[in-house]
């Protein structure tokens, strides 16, 4: 597959959290459990896929000096639109993200995507590159909120991982992993972890 | 074409158009998932009072429990009469609040579980960040002499935040700071309304209005002190007057 690289490399060498360092604000708040990361995660890679593929749909019509605005315009549209479909079907998750959805809006990768890509690009390679960037965005999400939650609460997924004897034996839940500065600690070692085997990302 | 997206006629019809569409497509899409939403609104209220009946139910189950559970409902006045024609259902704490405490409706649901009755009122007020809410039931006594209510005990309390410090205030949800609300006491022995103290620094063993308050979440206690205070007060009547 010749575009595998547009899925690929936002994984890693171009990753939008932990290279492009974007989008960071919704990474502390919504990192707390894993399943409203893993909605959050999936929320985003559909709107950053769709909203590349309309506006690359787009791209030949847009009036240059309105880009701006219609790019916000799609993005808007669908985000209110999962943020509605969360309310309707994933009531319980849609209350922990709260107005982390509606801020997807202001997400610098979307924005950062559609001017940097989309306008630019096929429709098709745009559709993955938005797969891509936002799936790098989730695996973040996704490994952060494992840390947080298993070392925070002591479970996974709201399942109980650790047992019942560690508590009694004085073990207790680090209160830290739930409160935002962790999860910026916990980004700042992925960040150190990462380029400590991807050597190419240390600035010269 | 780079002549025809320049221009201005283009630019003004491009954009008409685009919000057109999209404020269509929006205005069908909110129409068609409204019921579905407001159904899951209604839902988690019902599981809200009737956790404050200490009965877990999930979200299929809810209907039909508090169908069997909750016997009744109305709304009232301070003055503790039952108010015709207002769906208790479809009271809004946040906007009852801001009216003078007169004037204010207040919901109560009547539940029925073992040969007793209950009633469960409706809280609201403000913690740190944002609002918290929640339903303390009572169970029914007949006063031991005059002047006493008739609801007193706390039978169960359920509360719940918007966006409390997850690990601090948001405690306020779980159970270990809710069980202790059971069996306390909101007027004293003479009959005067003292509300239950969410204590600092922990509460005397031995008191019956009292609970421990959450390290950490003074501000968040606070406000659900003031929560109870200022919403309990307003059944003063109802609670002494019904037979």
């Amino acid at each position: 597959m010749k575009h595998l690289k547009l899925l690929t490399n936002p994984l890693n060498d171009e990753n939008p959290i932990t290279v492009q360092v974007l989008g960071i604000c919704s990474v502390l708040a919504v990192t707390v459990q894993m399943k409203p990361a893993i909605v959050m995660a999936v929320s985003v890679i559909v709107v950053t896929a769709l909203s590349n593929l309309i506006i690359s749909l787009l791209r030949a019509t847009i009036p240059p000096r309105i880009r701006i605005i219609i790019q916000l315009v799609v993005i808007a549209f669908l985000v209110i639109l999962v943020d509605q479909i969360l309310k309707a079907f994933l009531y319980d998750v849609s209350k922990k993200l709260s107005v982390f959805v509606g801020l997807i809006i202001t997400n610098c990768i979307l924005m950062g995507r559609l001017e940097a890509f989309a306008m630019n690009n096929r429709p098709w390679e745009s559709f993955l590159d938005g797969i891509g960037n936002g799936a790098g965005y989730g695996i973040i999400l996704i490994a952060l909120s494992t840390i947080r939650e298993l070392f925070g609460s002591g479970s996974l997924l709201g399942y109980q991982v650790i047992p019942e004897g560690l508590y009694k034996l004085g073990y207790v839940d680090n209160g830290m992993m739930i409160l935002p500065p962790m999860a910026l600690i916990t980004v700042g070692i992925m960040i150190w972890v990462q380029r400590g085997y991807n050597k190419k990302l240390i600035e010269k | 074409m780079t002549m025809k997206v320049q221009n201005n006629t283009y630019t003004l019809m491009y954009s008409a158009v685009v919000v057109l569409i999209v404020a269509t497509c929006l205005a069908v899409f909110a129409t068609a998932l409204k019921p579905a939403q407001l159904r899951n609104i209604e839902i988690e209220k019902k599981q809200n009072i009737l956790a404050s009946l200490r009965i877990v139910s999930d979200k299929a189950s809810a209907e039909e429990l508090y169908n069997r559970y909750i016997v009744d409902s109305y709304t009232l006045n301070t003055s503790g009469e039952q108010i015709q024609n207002i769906d208790p259902f479809a009271v809004n704490l946040r906007e009852e609040l801001k009216k003078p405490p007169g004037e204010r409706n207040l919901p109560a649901y009547v539940g029925a579980r073992n040969d007793s009755t209950f009633l469960v009122i409706p809280v609201y007020g403000k913690g740190l960040w944002g609002p918290i809410w929640g339903y303390v039931s009572f169970m029914k006594r007949d006063p031991v002499k005059e002047g006493m209510p008739y609801y007193n005990v706390i039978y169960g309390v359920n509360f719940d935040h918007q966006s409390e410090t997850p690990g601090l205030g948001a405690e306020i949800s779980q159970d270990f700071f809710q069980i202790p609300f059971r069996g306390k006491a909101i007027f004293d022995e003479q009959g005067n309304f003292v509300s239950v103290k969410v204590v600092k620094g922990g509460a005397d063993p031995g008191s019956i209005h009292e609970v421990d308050a959450i390290s950490g979440g003074t501000i968040t206690s606070r406000g659900l002190q003031a929560m109870l205070d200022t919403c309990l007060v307003a059944y003063e009547f109802y609670f002494k007057s019904v037979d």
